[in-house]
């Protein structure tokens, strides 16, 4: 379990950080425009960040003790495919879920 | 020139209105971050905190999802804020159309940017390039008025229910397919495919580097390879 000053520290720094990176053009630079280099590199921080975070969790998941797990892969695809197809963020939460518990009930 | 028009009441419902579908996404991934955070041993001071001090679900989960694996902070927190960097380019996009307003207003603004507040506007200022100044604000803090309360209530809910939910739920995996589920629709070319495909390969081959470092490698060459596949796609386009 993290400690105290180690939670403390990571809501103060990603609260700063954030607000400054929020800040920066409405506030500080105002009009000018971003070099083309830099906008296409943003373009892609978060689908960057997020699968990479992502795929660990699936393929060796906590809860198994990082045993790799049929229901829960099943529930990533189903959840991936539900949102790439219908663009529904709660679709594919509700999808990822149900296809879950489905197969952990199947499977008991 | 074409006339301005001048009706901010009616710009901020307008905004209201247009933001009120958003909340059915809003409240589950707060509800969400709430219960994922309690069990990640936040109390309720600290994940509040959080909701309110950084006000963006994904790289809140991020830092969470870090925290657990007992990352260092300086790690924790470049991949967390890593996720927040598109803010820059919302904040870019949005400098031309309010830029000219107080620094008061803009300090707002800028806490209150996050990924519903800014493509509803930006849309709409696209769309009607005869709002004036204080209309665009007005419809700005329009969007952001049902959602901003809602994410601070449904957090709470969440951290308060969260202890209630017997393990069978396996809300464990509930972290993933939450960011499966916002990945999932924001790839919307091929240069997000093969952004995606590289940060999931890099970082499954450098799971093994201590402290989630191999992360923020995968995230750097994944921003690259995307980048790189929109220059390739745009000039083969041009050629053809």
């Amino acid at each position: 379990m993290p400690d105290t000053y180690q939670i403390w520290t990571v809501i103060v720094g990603l609260a700063i950080g954030t607000y400054l990176i929020r800040f920066s053009f409405i506030g500080l630079i105002g009009d000018r425009e971003l070099p083309e280099w830099v906008l296409r590199h943003l373009r892609y921080t978060a689908v960057a960040v997020l699968p990479g975070l992502i795929a660990p969790l699936v393929v060796w998941p906590a809860a198994t003790g990082g045993q790799m797990d049929g229901p829960r892969m099943a529930a990533a695809v189903m959840a991936f495919v539900i949102g790439l197809w219908r663009k529904s963020v709660i679709g594919a939460v509700l999808g990822g879920m149900a296809t879950l518990y489905l197969l952990q009930y199947l499977m008991r | 020139m074409t006339q301005q028009t001048q009706n901010p009441r009616a710009a901020f419902q307008r905004g209201f209105m247009a933001a009120a579908p958003f909340i059915l996404v809003v409240i589950p991934f707060a509800v969400l971050f709430g219960v994922v955070a309690q069990e990640a041993g936040l109390n309720i001071l600290q994940l509040m905190s959080m909701s309110v001090l950084v006000i963006a679900g994904a790289a809140q989960l991020t830092a969470l999802a870090l925290l657990q694996e007992q990352a260092p902070t300086a790690i924790i927190l470049a991949t967390a804020l890593a996720v927040n960097l598109r803010m820059a380019m919302y904040s870019a996009a949005l400098a031309p159309h309010i830029g000219k307003a107080s620094l008061w207003t803009r300090l707002w603004v800028s806490y209150f940017l996050v990924d519903q507040s800014f493509a509803i506007s930006i849309q709409e200022y696209e769309d009607r390039p005869e709002m004036g100044l204080p209309e665009k604000i007005a419809f700005f803090f329009g969007t952001i008025t049902p959602i901003a309360p809602l994410w601070y209530g449904a957090t709470l809910a969440g951290a308060l229910l969260g202890s209630q939910i017997p393990p069978e739920f396996s809300l464990d995996f509930a972290v993933p397919i939450c960011f499966i589920a916002i990945t999932g629709p924001m790839l919307r070319t091929p240069a997000h495919f093969v952004a995606a495909f590289v940060s999931v390969t890099v970082a499954l081959s450098l799971a093994w580097i201590p402290y989630s470092m191999g992360l923020l490698v995968a995230a750097v060459l994944a921003m690259i390879a995307g980048a790189q596949t929109e220059v390739f796609l745009a000039r083969r386009q041009k050629h053809a």
